[in-house]
């Protein structure tokens, strides 16, 4: 407040006080500590989602990271060796892992002693289970982070062996093939059923429609997945007489159930973002309504069916509960619809609850993971941005 | 006239695709539900919620699976609900609609909700527990694995950020019903914006704020992929609390359908949880549709 209109306040004051007051509240905002400090909290909370995404860059990338990290003197020595390098490698990471490779180090002991004392009697399962563990904290080590990375873009994905080898490419092709079955499958159907509930359904079967898309996308994939592995793929079988069961095919088909909800919405909104305009000036020119939805609607709303789309393959991408139990699982390369397949995120959901922490497998599962994040990510700046600057360009003529 | 009928035969025969297309989604939904419900509906008794699972899990109930799930949600609805109305109050209130911190915003919320459900469960698995809860233990346990080790904290916040976006949305187009000239009147009566946003704004956007939570709850109970590995077990024997792993009812699904031994004689366990699982999302779903169909008529009236 300046000194001016104190006084000036002041001197009216004496005058006559009640007019002055409201001229006070008025002409000053009184500063309320409630209100600012609210106001500051939740834009920090909004950022929160900012926060998260840049989080989970960092810590997925961390926990891949160490692949890349081979060190200039390799050492190929004798099992002891490699044991303590293991130790000397990982002690400084945590003591949980370091625990755990000594942990194993005793149990493979244990086991070889039990050989040679003849202790018949030993389960046998359980000296499996040690060696198998033994094979693969041995892997753990700078020799194996190079040998990663050498069998990174091969085709055979074989982690848990004496010689590992991290082939992902089988995965990724894997991966492209039955998303290219589950859109062959879902993005016709969900993009014609869309065009029905935007241009040529009644108020009643939209009533329908709807509700029973909202409902499909609620159901869990654990769900989808149990149907597809129980149902869907004896009744495939049935009618196709292929071989093995669970298939690319089967797997493609679930997932492509998955989907459907995220390309129908979308396409959906798109088409009815179309403005009414476009389809009157289409009938008066004496189109029918099929040919205005064909020939005028649906090339309106391209751009966004294509981001419909794009978002259909980024779901079907990363879907993992369905690939676990409806795919077969088995890391094969060909083209063939109907051999088993082993999908990207399959492998992490599969295999991550059984490696050591900070082992090359570890690293190598957070690596496809990364994989998976920078795809589905870049998948959708491309729908936000490109797809929907277009679209809006498109239907405001410009 | 013929050249017009055979025009309209086309129309007839390209709109019956159309609504070939529509029926085939419809009976793909009605074929899965009737499949389950009929497979389940024999197995689904009191007994079956209520008890624990007997005999290496071939008999017995579900009780500790579902016990599971809502702790689940319940402790991820906790974490996720008043972030997520927090930031839909963020973005319609005061955000500029064109300002580039809301672009961005929007931008990371949409894409929180595309990123694949197990790329959360590998950074739940390397930011809480191998960061946060490693942490935990090394400053307050003295290094004694704790916290460090999945868990149900960890996996509930974990399934919290997941269904992050799913909240915000709801809340945000519940919030834009709310009438302008409501926020105006109050303003104009001299409550100051946070007064109106609390006595206003959020009371009449209540209903959205639970058709978020209901779908975030039915989200969460039924992906399993983000637990895989930061807290769902196999079996435990007893009831879980926060620094416990836990059972829950998709991850028992799973277990019993592709990971054990004798799949043939636990078929109808198998069935039965998928149909409480598919029932329970059923219900909240469908309730969410009502909820949200009643706030887009208010909407338009």
């Amino acid at each position: 407040m300046t000194k001016e209109r104190l006084k000036d306040k002041t001197s009216r004051k004496a005058l006559s006080p009640t007019p002055d007051r409201v001229i006070i509240d008025i002409t000053r905002k009184k500063f309320r500590i409630g209100d600012f400090l609210a106001e500051k909290v939740i834009k920090g909370v909004a950022f929160l989602s900012i926060t998260i995404i840049i989080l989970i860059f960092i810590f997925v990338f961390r926990e891949a990271f160490p692949i890349f990290n081979t060190s200039k003197d390799v050492k190929t020595g004798m099992t002891g060796d490699v044991v303590q390098e293991a130790q000397e490698t990982y002690g400084d990471v945590t003591d949980n892992t370091k625990g755990k490779i000594q942990e194993t180090y005793g149990a493979v002991t244990d086991s070889a002693q039990i050989q040679e004392n003849g202790a018949r009697l030993a389960d046998t399962a359980s000296i499996n289970a040690a060696r198998k563990t033994y094979s693969v904290s041995s892997g753990s080590g700078f020799d194996d982070n190079q040998n990663a990375l050498k069998t990174l873009i091969t085709t055979e994905w074989v982690p848990v062996s004496d010689r590992p080898r991290y082939g992902i490419l089988a995965l990724i092709i894997g991966t492209f093939k039955i998303t290219l079955i589950s859109m062959l499958f879902a993005a016709p159907l969900a993009i014609l059923a869309a065009l029905y509930t935007a241009m040529f359904a009644n108020k009643k079967m939209k009533e329908i429609i709807k509700p029973t898309i909202e409902l499909l996308a609620g159901f869990p994939s654990v769900v989808i997945g149990f149907f597809a592995l129980m149902v869907l793929a004896t009744f495939l079988q049935e009618i196709f007489h292929y071989e093995t069961r669970l298939n690319s095919f089967v797997g493609g088909i679930a997932m492509g159930i998955a989907a459907i909800p995220i390309i129908f919405t979308i396409t959906e909104d798109a088409l009815t973002a179309v403005p009414k305009s476009f389809y009157e000036a289409s009938l008066a020119i004496g189109a029918s309504k099929w040919q205005t939805a064909f020939f005028v609607i649906l090339p309106a709303a391209t751009p966004g069916i294509f981001a419909a789309i794009l978002l259909g393959v980024g779901r079907v991408f990363g879907e993992t509960m369905i690939a676990l139990m409806a795919t077969g699982n088995a890391a094969q390369m060909d083209l063939n619809p109907f051999t088993s397949v082993r999908t990207l995120a399959a492998t992490i959901g599969a295999e991550m609850a059984e490696v050591v922490f900070g082992d090359t497998h570890y690293n190598v599962l957070f690596l496809i993971g990364s994989l998976l994040f920078i795809f589905t990510f870049i998948l959708n700046a491309v729908a936000e941005f490109y797809v929907k600057g277009k679209l809006m360009k498109r239907i405001q003529g410009k | 006239m013929i050249n017009s009928f055979r025009k309209n035969i086309k129309g007839i025969v390209i709109e019956g695709i159309t609504l070939f297309s529509a029926l085939i989604i419809i009976a793909i939904v009605v074929i899965m539900l009737s499949v389950i419900v009929i497979g389940g509906k024999d197995q689904l008794s009191w007994e079956f919620l209520t008890s624990f699972p007997t005999e290496g899990m071939t008999k017995g109930g579900i009780f500790p699976a579902i016990y599971g799930t809502a702790l689940l949600v319940i402790i991820m609805s906790i974490a996720a609900v008043p972030f997520g109305t927090v930031t839909a109050i963020y973005l319609t209130e005061y955000a500029r609609e064109n300002s580039f911190i809301a672009k961005t915003i929007r931008f990371a919320v949409r894409t929180l909700a595309v990123i694949p459900s197990i790329i959360y469960g590998l950074f739940g698995l390397g930011f809480f527990i191998k960061f946060v809860g490693s942490n935990i233990d090394g400053a307050f346990f003295g290094g004694e694995l704790r916290w460090g080790q999945p868990n149900l904290l960890w996996a509930s916040l974990t399934m919290s950020l997941l269904t992050l976006p799913v909240v915000i949305v709801s809340v945000e187009e519940a919030l834009k019903t709310v009438p302008q000239d409501l926020r105006a009147a109050s303003l104009a009566l001299g409550a100051t914006k946070w007064q109106t946003i609390r006595k206003v704004v959020v009371p009449g956007s209540i209903s959205g704020i639970m058709t978020g939570t209901i779908l975030a709850v039915s989200r969460g109970a039924g992906e399993v992929a983000p637990i895989l590995f930061t807290g769902a077990a196999y079996y435990i024997a007893t009831l879980p609390g926060l620094s416990d792993q836990f059972m829950v009812l998709g991850y028992h699904i799973y277990v019993l359908t592709t990971q054990s031994a004798n799949v043939d004689q636990t078929l109808p366990i198998q069935f039965g949880t998928t149909c409480v699982l598919l029932l329970l999302t059923f219900i909240l779903n469908m309730s969410a549709v009502i909820l949200r169909y009643r706030i887009r008529k208010k909407k338009t009236n």
